[in-house]
């Protein structure tokens, strides 16, 4: 059999009746006839390919956008932003000259199919995003959910999972900071595996995704272009060609770190020596992403020849090249007398670059194979202009039932043996215990700029040696407090990731987001994230951190059953000088135990409500912005000022958590007193938001009152720190070895 | 006794860092004239008594869920010492 003739533009406008499997691509009717009539005929099979993949949830934010777009019209007036939304990454300036450019993104699905590949390409996915802003990467963060603890499932996932980030993260030699694991049976089938980098460069180095200036040569750089990723494009491909494939499509993507951090520092030199107008990862959509948008973005014209693209496998349609999405790709546009000097730099670092196309005059993206276009499209219709969709959202039925479940009416602890025997069994649960079998697979201290890691409040790295500025950052999210209210639960996300920061002594400056929800089609899901951007930008205005990024993930559910509303919320912080961070661990014996904040009866979505009656219901626990800011300026002031030792934030597990990890950490116990007017049990589990506990040196405790009172910040006494038992005067005394073989226990036991 | 070999190879259209590795090693060190290498696993499995279908059964059951990540790899089975196996 010989070969279909060339799907060209001639050949597309020739043959109008020709039957495109627009379907299986996962366009609907009414998307494919958009595509018609924008081109004013039928696409041809390239044209296609980039619609649809361009078009697609992922790509196009088409359910999402009309709720996003709150985090602009919102946001708080903030000096700190250089660069904001729509870009690869924000960029956030942290004083002295430098800037500061981070982002979290998801990579659930594909993690779930092959753990290891999909959590390491997720890594380098977010990786380039930073080093296409001009920064060098300096840390990374992995925010991760997983099914059940004792599923068989999770043990094939998890294990997975971890060595991947571990192994991409290490190979670059970039150090993993923090992050979260939490176990729920409701990610069983989609598990959340989400992952953020924090990237520094000078205010001068910043650098935008655009092509201008016609003449500018197109150069692709990196990776061979294999088969990597393929989608659907391989309907178009056994439609072009009769003979066989290699072997059935789509595959996995495979991440090769080392060829990633050639591509950093090869990156990285090309940008110091001003070589490049415009640059562009490939990460979801590859090829037809990266010159769609590089081509939007600039004046409009690009043409490109498909055939110069480096392929790793000859047999590959032009369809399949424009959606694989091989890793460690990237696309660059450098002015014509520069760009023998951008191929000797990619030579030197033994990267392939190739220049495949070159910028024109006109307001076309014109694709080339084998002398035939194949592709003529206005790019900012494939990359900017794609459909935008207002679903029909509705609260949910079973909502006012949930709330109505009131978890503050479960049967509490009668007596101090059954308190104790609770506060065990909170230490030891999955979500609770020590995750350090995990993150100890993770290199936190590479590139010797470390200062806090995993299980600190947040990640901290010192980014100028001479000063000692660094930055912070911490990633938040709790999935039960937004299944009972996913406006306040997104608050809470928020809320809990900025206290994280100010806990370490650094200044929250701005927002990342992570956005992990069910089917958009399914208008109870889309009501949850449509609340949910609400109350985000909401507080993000309210508490003057602006949304910089992020990323949504849709559709992660498993026939009717959806996740848990998921927002991730990751806030990134400035500390001046870093000798100035609060650690966690209790430092020295006899400091005083303080609580910062008002404590209530809230048990909704909390961990007890969880571990003890396996219970999801009521409301989640209040959110007072301001409060919250209150306490981060305490926070901040302290630490500067000397007068904490050491500050943990109150979340999920209350109070009794927090005082279990800070003496396990410091080694040291405490001395509870149950303060006036709270039982024991409200006092240990409650869940109320805008608290932290701190340790006061003596020498301190009458100026750090004095500084609560003038601000009117409530702060009990509630003990201090000594001995090597965890003790609740009048209730129960827990020794720290026991305390210990329960926290640090569960996990290796869940996973050996 | 008989040995089993179970070769695991990643899947042609996967990416192999380690084969890229080697192949652009090559040239560098005067070896001329090798477009592609890729590198795979070779198991060799000792089996007690007779490797008949069962055996191969059983074996082909522990290459899938084990020996092979199928999402990313292809394995092929094959008996080297055929002395006392059924034919």
């Amino acid at each position: 059999m010989s070969r279909t003739p060339l799907d060209t533009v001639e050949h597309a406008a020739a043959t109008p009746d020709v039957e495109l499997p627009w379907a299986e691509l996962g366009l609907k009717k009414d998307e494919y006839e958009r595509v018609v009539e924008i081109l004013g005929r039928r696409p041809t099979g390239a044209e296609l390919a980039m619609y649809s993949v361009m078009w697609s949830e992922h790509c196009s934010y088409k359910s999402s956008k009309v709720h996003l777009r709150q985090f602009g019209e919102k946001a708080p007036e903030s000096d700190a932003m250089l660069v904001g939304i729509g870009e690869n990454a924000g960029v956030v300036d942290v004083g002295q000259g430098y800037a500061v450019t981070f982002k979290v993104e998801s990579h659930n699905h594909p993690s779930y199919v092959e753990p290891y590949q999909g959590a390491a390409t997720g890594v380098g996915g977010i990786v380039r995003d930073i080093i296409a802003m001009g920064a060098r990467p300096v840390a990374v963060v992995d925010p991760l959910r997983f099914g059940a603890a004792d599923h068989p499932d999770t043990k094939r996932v998890l294990p997975g999972v971890v060595a991947g980030i571990g192994g991409y993260g290490n190979c670059l030699g970039l150090p993993n900071i923090g992050g979260e694991v939490v176990f729920d049976a409701c990610y069983q089938g989609n598990p959340l595996v989400n992952a953020g980098a924090i990237g520094v460069m000078r205010h001068e180095d910043i650098h935008l995704a655009k092509a201008s200036g016609a003449g500018n040569k197109v150069i692709l750089y990196g990776a061979r272009t294999g088969g990597d990723g393929i989608g659907g494009a391989s309907i178009l491909a056994s439609e072009t060609f009769d003979d066989a494939k290699p072997s059935k499509r789509p595959a996995v993507q495979v991440g090769d770190p080392f060829q990633e951090k050639l591509l950093i520092e090869c990156t990285l030199e090309a940008f110091r020596e001003k070589l490049v107008v415009g640059i562009q990862d490939l990460g979801a959509a590859g090829l037809s992403c990266a010159t769609s948008e590089l081509a939007s973005n600039g004046s409009g014209g690009m043409r490109v020849t498909l055939d110069d693209v480096p392929l790793r496998d000859s047999t590959l349609s032009p369809e399949e090249i424009l959606m694989s999405e091989s890793q460690e790709r990237m696309c660059a546009v450098v002015e014509p007398e520069k760009v023998d000097r951008f191929l000797e730099i990619c030579e030197k670092w033994d990267v392939i670059a190739t220049v495949i196309g070159e910028v024109t005059d006109g307001d076309r993206l014109e694709i080339y194979w084998h002398g035939g276009k194949i592709v003529d499209v206005d790019p900012r219709t494939v990359a900017h202009e794609g459909p935008v969709y207002e679903r029909p959202y509705a609260r949910p039925s079973w909502q006012d039932e949930l709330q109505a479940d009131d978890a503050n009416k479960l049967p509490r602890p009668a007596t101090s043996e059954e308190l104790k025997d609770q506060v065990l069994k909170l230490v030891g649960s999955p979500n609770q215990a020590s995750k350090s079998w995990i993150t100890s697979q993770y290199d936190h201290f590479v590139q010797g700029n470390t200062v806090l890691a995993q299980p600190e409040d947040s990640g901290m790295i010192r980014i100028d040696e001479e000063t000692g500025l660094g930055v912070a950052i911490a990633t938040d999210g709790n999935g039960r407090y937004a299944k009972l209210d996913p406006y306040h639960g997104a608050q809470l996300a928020l809320a809990e990731a900025y206290r994280n920061v100010a806990t370490t002594g650094a200044k929250p400056l701005a927002v990342s987001d992570c956005l992990n929800f069910g089917s958009p089609e399914d208008p109870a899901v889309m009501w949850q994230f449509a609340e949910a951007v609400r109350g985000l930008a909401d507080a993000c205005q309210q508490l003057g951190t602006p949304v910089t990024g992020g990323n949504v993930s849709l559709y992660n559910q498993t026939g009717e059953a959806a996740i848990h509303p998921t927002p991730v919320v990751a806030v990134l912080g400035v500390i001046d000088d870093v000798a100035r961070r609060t650690p966690v661990a209790f430092q020295e014996e006899g400091q005083l135990l303080y609580l910062l904040g008002d404590t209530r009866e809230e048990f909704g979505g909390s961990a007890w409500s969880q571990v003890v009656h396996d219970h999801l219901g009521g409301l989640p626990p209040q959110v007072d912005l301001e409060r919250e800011r209150l306490l981060a300026e305490i926070l901040i002031s302290a630490s500067r000022d000397g007068m904490i030792d050491s500050a943990h934030d109150l979340s999920d597990g209350g109070l009794i958590q927090a005082v279990v990890e800070s003496a396990l950490l410091g080694g040291k116990g405490a001395r509870l007193i149950v303060p006036d007017g709270l039982d024991a049990f409200t006092f240990l589990f409650s869940e109320s938001a805008g608290r932290a506990v701190v340790a006061v040196p003596r020498s301190e405790e009458v100026r750090f009152n004095d500084m609560c009172g003038a601000r009117g910040l409530p702060v009990t006494r509630i003990g201090v720190v000594d001995g090597d038992t965890v003790d609740v005067q009048g209730e129960f005394a827990l020794s720290l070895s026991e305390l210990r073989e329960t926290h640090e226990g569960t996990i290796p036991a869940l996973l050996k | 006794m008989a040995r089993v070999v179970v070769d695991v190879m990643l899947k042609p259209e996967i990416l192999d860092p380690q084969g890229q590795a080697v192949q652009r090693a090559l040239p560098r060190l005067g070896f001329d004239g090798i477009s592609d290498v890729r590198q795979g696993k070779r198991f060799e499995l000792e089996v007690d008594g007779p490797v008949d279908e069962a055996a191969l059964a059983r074996i082909h059951d522990l290459a899938e869920s084990f020996l092979a990540n199928t999402v990313i790899e292809d394995f092929t089975i094959r008996v080297e010492e055929v002395a006392e196996a059924v034919k």
